[in-house]
């Protein structure tokens, strides 16, 4: 068991979604920087499957109970484990009542903490990503604990691996979405050539941006959304559906992020800037 | 049987979307249904591909696969050329009961007064209705229902509530539906629908699928109360009801 002696501001258990729930409403779900979360299970030769915790803007306390291996993964934060520092992307090795504090936020918005195996919350419709509904809770809370199985003597393979710059990174690669064609050339030339702001309108289901386009008269029929769909609202608006994003919307899709650009705009936080960038 | 025309677009690296022309009409319904079955059951691989379909369109995503969106569509206007005829799909329509009691039809009067009517006649008008679902999505289970009559078109609340109850039947312009779980919501509340339309602990969560009919039944605030405690326990089974093809 882990147990959280603090929980930050938002602490949850994510895996890489659900999946096959779609058409009835289920939103993916799942880690919002799942690049960071791939090199953190990869590491610890775990399945990519795996879930971890998605730690956002600030950290918690945390207790292990039994013996493992972890990785500290996504922004860069001051950890220490039993008050020494520790760093991202290198597997330690933890004892029972070790105890792992995080500090300060220096770059980017989501931490991640992996373990050997993998944290075993309870999995419902596939994944054991928290999202209510469908889990009972969005979020840890202090005091609570999260399963993992004991590992004693792993020997990486690999026990380091160099942090990528997707942290410094501010140009999402973009692909056409179904309402790309809607867009007049006075938006496409905003759209590519100007910068946008992460407006404090962001969490897990969506980031809308402070900076509006023209605004548009369109409208259609209820279709269906992915996260990294790139909506625009009639008053110009754009909004970025997340991993917790809603399977269907109303408004024109414009643009669709690539996988490492939802990562990329997932380190991101108010006041952040961004632009686009066709692949 | 003439197939609606299609129209391919491409939707990032792993999805592809597929239209039919824009409108609300039982036809289109029945023809991306008919060749999301025909995809599903011929062509693509259910465990690995998700479908995803609402009014006029059907989307395929594969999370894994990069799609060549100019091969790709090749293979999907083929297919839907042989998909002609379909295979007959089994038709559904669900009988789920309502709870139209004040306690619940928190909107019920301001509604009857605007649109110059009895309370009685609202109740009528709305479980009379036969609503087709269009699809579901914005939460888990939220259903798309059309077919709400004229008569009972009335614009959403100027502000929407905080919370609307989970349960809640509301109407709102051309639309009526059930709210599967507490949310924030701008349309007129009228009722309460017992049954979860959506329970995690099952396989198959929600029961109703895109394509099914739903017909609202009133009942008392006795059976209402009866019916959640059925569906609690688990031993409700909402009335099914086979339609022919």
């Amino acid at each position: 068991m882990l147990k959280v002696l603090k929980s930050g501001f938002f602490t949850s258990v994510q895996d890489l979604g659900r999946f096959h729930h779609r058409k009835k409403g289920v939103p993916v779900s799942g880690c919002m920087d799942q690049q960071s979360v791939y090199k953190a299970n990869t590491l610890l030769e775990n399945d990519n499957r795996s879930a971890v915790l998605e730690i956002t803007m600030t950290g918690p306390k945390l207790l292990f109970k039994k013996e493992t291996s972890i990785v500290l993964g996504g922004a860069l934060i001051s950890v220490t484990l039993n008050n020494r520092p520790i760093q991202n992307y290198k597997v330690y090795q933890v004892k029972a009542g070790d105890v792992l504090t995080y500090g300060s936020f220096k770059k980017g918005f989501r931490a991640y903490l992996a373990i050997k195996g993998g944290f075993r919350s309870k999995e419902i419709l596939g994944s054991r990503s928290f999202y209510v509904p469908i889990t009972d809770k969005n979020r840890l809370e202090d005091g609570e604990e999260v399963r993992y199985e004991e590992h004693q003597g792993f020997t990486p393979k690999i026990s380091e691996l160099k942090a990528d710059s997707l942290l410094d990174e501010t140009v999402l690669e973009v692909y056409k979405a179904p309402e790309f064609d809607l867009l007049t050339d006075r938006q496409l030339e905003h759209l590519f050539s100007k910068e946008f702001t992460v407006s404090k309108e962001n969490n897990r289901m969506a980031y809308q941006l402070s900076e509006t386009l023209e605004g548009h008269q369109h409208s259609i029929l209820t279709s269906a959304t992915l996260p990294g769909t790139v909506q625009f609202t009639p008053a110009g608006k754009l909004i970025v559906l997340m991993k917790d994003g809603q399977t269907t919307g109303g408004y024109p899709r414009i643009l669709q992020l690539s996988d490492k650009s939802i990562s990329v705009l997932a380190q991101k936080r108010e006041g952040n800037t961004i632009s686009f960038k066709f692949i | 049987m003439i197939h609606p025309p299609i129209s391919l677009k491409p939707y990032g690296r792993h999805a592809i979307l597929i239209e039919w022309p824009n409108e609300v009409s039982e036809t289109i319904l029945e023809s991306i249904l008919d060749f999301e079955d025909f995809l599903i059951r011929d062509c693509l691989n259910e465990r690995e591909w998700e479908t995803i379909s609402a009014y006029n369109s059907l989307l395929l995503v594969h999370p894994k696969l990069e799609i060549d969106f100019p091969e790709f569509s090749q293979s999907i206007k083929e297919w839907y050329e042989r998909s002609k005829g379909g295979v007959a799909r089994e038709k559904v329509l669900w009988k789920l009961p309502v709870s139209y009691d004040k306690a619940f039809g928190i909107d019920l009067d301001e509604v009857a007064n605007r649109l110059g009517m009895g309370t009685d006649d609202i109740i009528k008008l709305h479980t009379e209705s036969v609503y087709t679902v269009y699809g579901i999505g914005f939460v888990p289970g939220f259903m798309y229902l059309g077919g709400v009559p004229q008569e009972l078109e009335i614009p959403r609340k100027p502000t929407p509530r905080l919370k609307v109850k989970k349960g809640s039947v509301g109407i709102a312009g051309r639309q009526t539906g059930i709210y599967p779980q507490e949310s924030p919501g701008g349309w007129n509340i009228i009722g309460n629908c017992p049954i979860p339309l959506f329970d995690r602990n099952k396989k198959n969560p929600c029961f109703v699928n895109v394509g099914d009919k739903i017909q609202f039944q009133k009942v008392s605030l006795g059976e209402y109360e009866l019916h959640k405690i059925e569906a609690e326990v688990g031993i409700y089974k909402p009335e099914k009801v086979l339609l022919d093809a």
